[in-house]
This record gives C-alpha cells, sequence and structure tokens, in this order.
C-alpha cells in the first residue's frame, strides 16, 4: 500500500465518520461541527486531486462564509431542545441508506478506471487555468450564477426582514 | 494513485448519508445540512472525474456549485427564519404543511 | 471568441432588465402608489413577446452552442412570457390585499421567467443546471413571499427542501454523465452516445436514470408528488397558478430537449420507468384528486394527472410524441392558469376560500366568473370542443399510432375519472344553494381581463387549433 492510499483511506474514513455525526447526532450545534470537518476534509481531497484552488474556494466559500451563516441562524433562533428520536423512521432511514449506498457504489464501481491518469500538467486545477476556463467556455454560465446570487440576496431581505410596525 | 473508483465510492457513501438526514432529521436547519453534504457529495465525483479525464470542465463546474449551494443556503435560512416566525419551532411534525 | 453572438441571448436579456429595472423604480415609489411597476413589467414581457416573434424561424447558437435560440426555446419562452403576464396580471389586486411587497413580486416573477427562457434554450448541462436554479430559487421565495401567512411559509420550506433534495439527484446525474462522456455539452454528449454505441460505463446509464428522477420531482410525477398538493395549497393563489402552468412547462421543455432529444440513444433504458411512471401519476393524482375537500388541493393533484398525460407524451418519442407534447402544455396553460385565477377571484374571508361549498351558488352571483370556471373545468375535464379536448386527443392518438395501445387506453379511462371531481365544481355552483362571494370586477379588474384571456385561449385552442397545432410542429422540429 502505497502513502497515498494510506492518506486516501484515513481521509475517507474521517470524512465518513463526520458526515455520520451530521446526520445522527441530536445536537444541532454539533452537527454543524460536524459539517465543517467534513467539508475540510473534501477540501483535503480536492487538494490531492491537484484541484488546489477549488479546495482553498471549498475552505473560503463553505466552512468560511456558509457555515457562519447556519451557526448565525442557529444562534438567532436558539432551538434548544433536543430532537426526539424515532425508532421507526431511524430504522427505516439505515434501511434507505443501505440501499442507495449499495445502489450507488454498484452503479460507479462497475467501470475499469484507467489505471494511469492523463498526466496532469502543472497548471492543471491552478488559479490561471481555472480562470481561464470561468470567463471563456463557461462565460455565460458565470453570468447567470451572477443573477442567481443577486435573486437570493433579493430572497433574504423580503422573506427574512423584519417588518417596521 | 488512488484510483478512480475509490473517490466515486467514497461519494455515493457520503451522498446516501445525506439523503439519509433528509430523510429522517427533524430539525429544519440539519435537513438543509444533509442537502448541503449531498451537494459536497456531488463535489467530489465532479472533481474525481475531471483529475482522471484530464479536463478543467468538472472543477468549473465545483466552482458553480457552489455558487448555487451558496444562494440555497442563503434562501433557505431565510425560509427557516421565516417559519420559525409563526411556528416558533423547527420540527415538520409540529405544523400543518410540512409532515412527511 | 472575438465575435460573441448575443441573439440567442435577447429574450431572456429583455426579461432580466425589466426586472432590474421593476426592481429599481421599487425604491423610488411608496407604498400605495406602485401600480406603476405592474405596467413596466408587463411592457417588458410584451416587447420580449415582440422579439420572440420577430426571431421566429431563426436557428442561432452562441458561446460555443451553450444556448440554442430555435422555434422550439421561442414556442417555450412565449408560453412562459404569457403565463408571466397573466400571473402579474391576476396578482395586482392580490398582492395588495394580502400586503406582499409589489416590486419584489414582479421582479421575482420575471427572474423566474428569465431563468425559465434559459432552460428551453440550454445545450449544456451546466447552463441547464442554473438555468433551473434561477427560476426554482425565485418560485421558492415567491411560494413563501406572503408573509403573514404561516401556511405561505410552510409551502416555501417543503418547496425548498423538495426542490433542494431533487436538486442533489439532478446534479449527481449531471456528474454521472460528465464522467462518462467527458463533457457537459449536450452536443458533444450525444455524439459520444452515437460514436460508441452499447459500449457505455454502467455509471452513464446510472446519470440518467438519476436525471430521470430529479425531473420527475421537478414535475410531480409520482411517486416523488407528495410535495405538490401541499405547496399548492399553502402557496399565495396566482403562485400556483404559475407554478403549475410556467415551472411544468420548463421542467418539460428541458426534459424534452436534454432526455428526449439529445439522450434518445438512451431510450431504451428508460422505456419502461418511465411507461411505469406515466400510469402511476396519471392514475393516483385522479383517484386522490376525487377524495378532496379542497378545490384548490383537487388542482393540485389534478395537475398531477396531467403531468402523467404529458408522460405520455414523453413515453411515445420523439417521432410521435414531440407535437402533442408542445401542444398540450400551450392548451393546459390557459385551462390550468384559468382556474387558480377563478379560486383568486373568491372573496376573501377569515380562512382563504377554496373549498367546494366557497363555490356554492358563484354561478348566479358572478355569473362571468360561473362560466369562465364551467369553461375551464369541462376543458380540463376533456370535453369537446375546448382546448384541453384537443390537447388529449392528439396525446392519445400519438400514443396509439406509435403502437402504445395500453398506455392511450389507461388514458382515456383516467380522462373519465376525472369528469367527476371537475363536474362537482360546476354542480357547486349552479346546483348548491350557498353564499359564495367573489370579487366583482369593479374591486379587481385585471383580473377579469386575466381569466377573460384564459377563457378566450381555451375556446380558441379548442375550435380552431390548426394553426397551434402548425407552431408546435414547426418548434419541434427545430431541435437538432
Amino acid at each position: 500500500m502505497t502513502s497515498s492510499m494510506m492518506i486516501f483511506y484515513l481521509l475517507a474514513a474521517l470524512l465518513v465518520l463526520s458526515s455520520l455525526m451530521v446526520v445522527f447526532q441530536r445536537n444541532v450545534v454539533h452537527c454543524a461541527m460536524a459539517l465543517v470537518a467534513a467539508l475540510f476534509l473534501i477540501a483535503i481531497l480536492f487538494v490531492t486531486l491537484q484541484a488546489a484552488m477549488v479546495g482553498v474556494l471549498q475552505i473560503l466559500v463553505y466552512a468560511g462564509a456558509i457555515m457562519v451563516l447556519f451557526l448565525f441562524v442557529i444562534m438567532l433562533l436558539n432551538p434548544t431542545a433536543l430532537e426526539p428520536r424515532r425508532g421507526l423512521s431511524w430504522g427505516f432511514g439505515m434501511l434507505v441508506a443501505l440501499l442507495l449506498a449499495g445502489a450507488l457504489a454498484a452503479l460507479v464501481s462497475h467501470n475499469e478506471a484507467p489505471a494511469d491518469p492523463f498526466a496532469a500538467t502543472e497548471l492543471f486545477g491552478a488559479p490561471e487555468s481555472l480562470a481561464k476556463s470561468l470567463f471563456t467556455d463557461f462565460v455565460l454560465p458565470f453570468e447567470i450564477a451572477s443573477v442567481l446570487l443577486l435573486i437570493a440576496i433579493v430572497g433574504a431581505v423580503v422573506l427574512a426582514k423584519r417588518e417596521h410596525n | 494513485m488512488v484510483p478512480l473508483n475509490h473517490y466515486l465510492i467514497l461519494s455515493a457513501a457520503i451522498f446516501a448519508i445525506g439523503v439519509v438526514g433528509v430523510v429522517i432529521r427533524r430539525n429544519l436547519i440539519v435537513v438543509l445540512m444533509s442537502i448541503e453534504l449531498m451537494l459536497n457529495a456531488v463535489n467530489l465525483t465532479f472533481i474525481a472525474f475531471s483529475r482522471f479525464l484530464g479536463s478543467m470542465e468538472g472543477q468549473v463546474v465545483v466552482f458553480f456549485v457552489m455558487a448555487v449551494a451558496a444562494a440555497e443556503a442563503v434562501v433557505g435560512l431565510a425560509i427557516i427564519i421565516s417559519v420559525f416566525r409563526h411556528r416558533q419551532s423547527l420540527d415538520p411534525q409540529e405544523m400543518q404543511l410540512l409532515k412527511w | 471568441m472575438t465575435d460573441v453572438n448575443l441573439v440567442p441571448l435577447l429574450p431572456a436579456t429583455q426579461v432580466l432588465l425589466t426586472a432590474l429595472v421593476v426592481l429599481l423604480l421599487d425604491l423610488f415609489y411608496q407604498e400605495g402608489e406602485k401600480g406603476l411597476l405592474a405596467w413596466v413589467s408587463l411592457l417588458g414581457l410584451a416587447l420580449c413577446a415582440g422579439e420572440t416573434l420577430f426571431l421566429w424561424g431563426s436557428q442561432e447558437s452562441a458561446f460555443g452552442d451553450a444556448v440554442m435560440l430555435d422555434n422550439f426555446a421561442l414556442f417555450f419562452t412565449q408560453i412562459f412570457l404569457g403565463a408571466a403576464a397573466l400571473t402579474i396580471l391576476s396578482s395586482v389586486h392580490y398582492i395588495r390585499q394580502a400586503e406582499i411587497h409589489e416590486g419584489e413580486f414582479y421582479a421575482l416573477v420575471l427572474f423566474a421567467t428569465t431563468g425559465m427562457i434559459l432552460m428551453a434554450a440550454a445545450k449544456d448541462l451546466i447552463v441547464f443546471f442554473l438555468a433551473l436554479e434561477t427560476m426554482s430559487i425565485a418560485v421558492y421565495i415567491l411560494t413563501g413571499i406572503w408573509r403573514a401567512s404561516g401556511r405561505s411559509s410552510e409551502a416555501a420550506m417543503k418547496y425548498f427542501l423538495m426542490g433542494a433534495f431533487a436538486t442533489g439527484f439532478l446534479l449527481y446525474g449531471i456528474a454521472l454523465i460528465y464522467g462518462a462522456t467527458g463533457s457537459t455539452h449536450l452536443n458533444e454528449i450525444s455524439n459520444y452516445l452515437i460514436e460508441s454505441p452499447e459500449d457505455w460505463p454502467p455509471y452513464l446509464i446510472g446519470g440518467a436514470l438519476l436525471l430521470l428522477v430529479g425531473f420527475a420531482f421537478k414535475v410531480g410525477a409520482v411517486p416523488f408528488h407528495f410535495w405538490v398538493p401541499d405547496v399548492y395549497e399553502g402557496a399565495p393563489t396566482p403562485v400556483t397558478g404559475f407554478m403549475s402552468v410556467a415551472v411544468k412547462a420548463a421542467a418539460f421543455a428541458a426534459w424534452a430537449r436534454i432526455l428526449m432529444h439529445q439522450l434518445a440513444p438512451l431510450d431504451s433504458d428508460w422505456a419502461f420507468p418511465l411507461w411505469v411512471l406515466a400510469i402511476i401519476t396519471m392514475t393516483l393524482g385522479n383517484l386522490l384528486a376525487i377524495s378532496q375537500a379542497s378545490v384548490k388541493r383537487m388542482l393540485a393533484y389534478s395537475s398531477i394527472a396531467h403531468a402523467g398525460y404529458l408522460l405520455v407524451a414523453l413515453v411515445v418519442g420523439e417521432e410521435w410524441g414531440g407535437l402533442p407534447l408542445l401542444f398540450y402544455l400551450l392548451t393546459y396553460a390557459f385551462m390550468a392558469f384559468g382556474a387558480f385565477a377563478v379560486i383568486t377571484a373568491l372573496a376573501e374571508t377569515e380562512q382563504s376560500p377554496e373549498d367546494y361549498r366557497d363555490f356554492s351558488g358563484l354561478g348566479f352571483k358572478h355569473p362571468f366568473l360561473g362560466m369562465a370556471m364551467t369553461l375551464f373545468m369541462l376543458s380540463l375535464a376533456g370535453f369537446p370542443p375546448l382546448a384541453g379536448f384537443a390537447g388529449k386527443f392528439y396525446v392519445f392518438r400519438s400514443a396509439v399510432l406509435s403502437g402504445h395501445l395500453a398506455l392511450a387506453i389507461i388514458g382515456v379511462l383516467n380522462s373519465l375519472l376525472s369528469v367527476i371531481y371537475y363536474l362537482r365544481v360546476i354542480v357547486a355552483m349552479y346546483m348548491e344553494e350557498g353564499g359564495a362571494e367573489g370579487k366583482s370586477f369593479r374591486q379587481a379588474p385585471y383580473l377579469y381581463i386575466a381569466i377573460g384571456l384564459a377563457a378566450l385561449g381555451t375556446l380558441y385552442l379548442g375550435i380552431l387549433p390548426a394553426r397551434a397545432l402548425e407552431w408546435s410542429r414547426v418548434a419541434f422540429l427545430s431541435l437538432d
């Protein structure tokens, strides 16, 4: 077993563990913390896949911005009560999980992956090449994404703003 | 080098865990977190394929998925706040229309 | 990349600019004098409609074939524009009464329309995905925009969670298709499918099936329908009309372009699941609609059933199903929108008036509303010579001609079943005593205009469908 394999298995085990904690912890704040850990681990996995720039964005955008928003809302609403356990639906949930995981794993695992992937150049995954794709081939989606963010801003204001009266 | 397969199975597992969270949790904020987890699993699939196909496209897509996830989180949390104002609860079972 | 062709984006840009203008103008007017905003929105939509007529017949692509402006896109753009315009007309009075912020409401309708227009034109899965999200997020907000109503917020929550959940599946599907074909571009994907037939990795099929699940969620097909009744019930009624007409049309537009046309080589893999989906969607939608006490919920289930009839056209496939699909969506737009607009026209009491008994006696008290609702109900049930009959006729005819006799028979039987609950509304309006209250013409003139337009459309498409059929045919043939 090579060192890269060992690193992968370590990251994968931690990722699965933290994802399970997101779903099965009863305290919301603990869930949020586990999610931060999961997002961080995914960012590291991105780096091992030569997507350093995306990994950095992952930490900045997800762990930095989105998770802070989550924690902010948790503090604002302060839902102290722990969720009641529901025996039946937890069992049902596990069943769904196993079935879905099995189906997905079966779907993705039959492929004959190229043993030696494309020798990536140094530029692969670098900010330059990402930016170049973004502003040439993908300039239209980029503009649509800006509209999307504008809508989200308008929506957040309309839905969450306190009325004056 | 870790084979592509491993990454795909890992992200399938994370996706499935996210789905379970959506199905069983009774706290709207955690349900939203589980959806974020699902999107992240998909991102991992994209990045893995991008590396093994040698195409930057997958990485750019992840950039857009992050933008979408951010927009969804903002709107979702705003809706959660407005629901909370009416019901003082985050448990879907205590609401009229949200039961499932 | 020196010369960028912006023509294919013209309709979407027009609507987007209108939305931005409305959003900005909103800042300069006080509450109570914002009537102008509706007119600005309608003007923008009318300009865009003019552009679509002018551009009819063009076949332009841009941004490396990421969007395609063909008759197919233009046909759907016209449906979206019509639905948006009718929604705005029918909500002028409603949102003032419910104290919904006018500027944001109109702007969000326009933003959603922008997303829909791009969805119908998208030739790249990423453009499609972002356009879908643009539409969906705007509609989530519209669903919850009536802040005084707890039901509106809850409906928005449910819609949002189910929508985001479906987005996850859709995106996973896109990821697997990208992995298998090496591209998100539909032309390259279909080239790959044609050039290397049958030599596909299993996750390509998996990706296509996940995409199918995502779409089934969006159109509300059984068994992914459970959010539909609650969301339709809780949303402000004009928004419900917009959802049932425009959002559904947009989802079917993308479905037709992406799955039915571009990924056609994968047909054999989803033909059977789709066949099952069509049958259970029609049947369950109709059976559940019968037992509802609320007309709004009944219409929600009936919209599920209509999604089932539309799925029949998708099962039938490109060769026969294209024209009926487009024509049916056009006819459905008028009749479904009209039905929801009549509910909007019922007077507000403490509870939202949407039960059958809120309709009792309406036919005598408000003859126009009664007549219009009768027309829409008969059309939805599929009585000739109304639009609904023509739509169903061509869908079931295509099923028979392409050899899907069982589907056609089940469809017709379902259609007969649906008569029960549509007639119940008419019976309540004309044969039951009751104190139905409606808004008078003087109270809500624009709403009456919207209902009138929808009724005219329903009659016109039923009696003289030839021109619309020709449009649908030309539109579907323009897919390349």
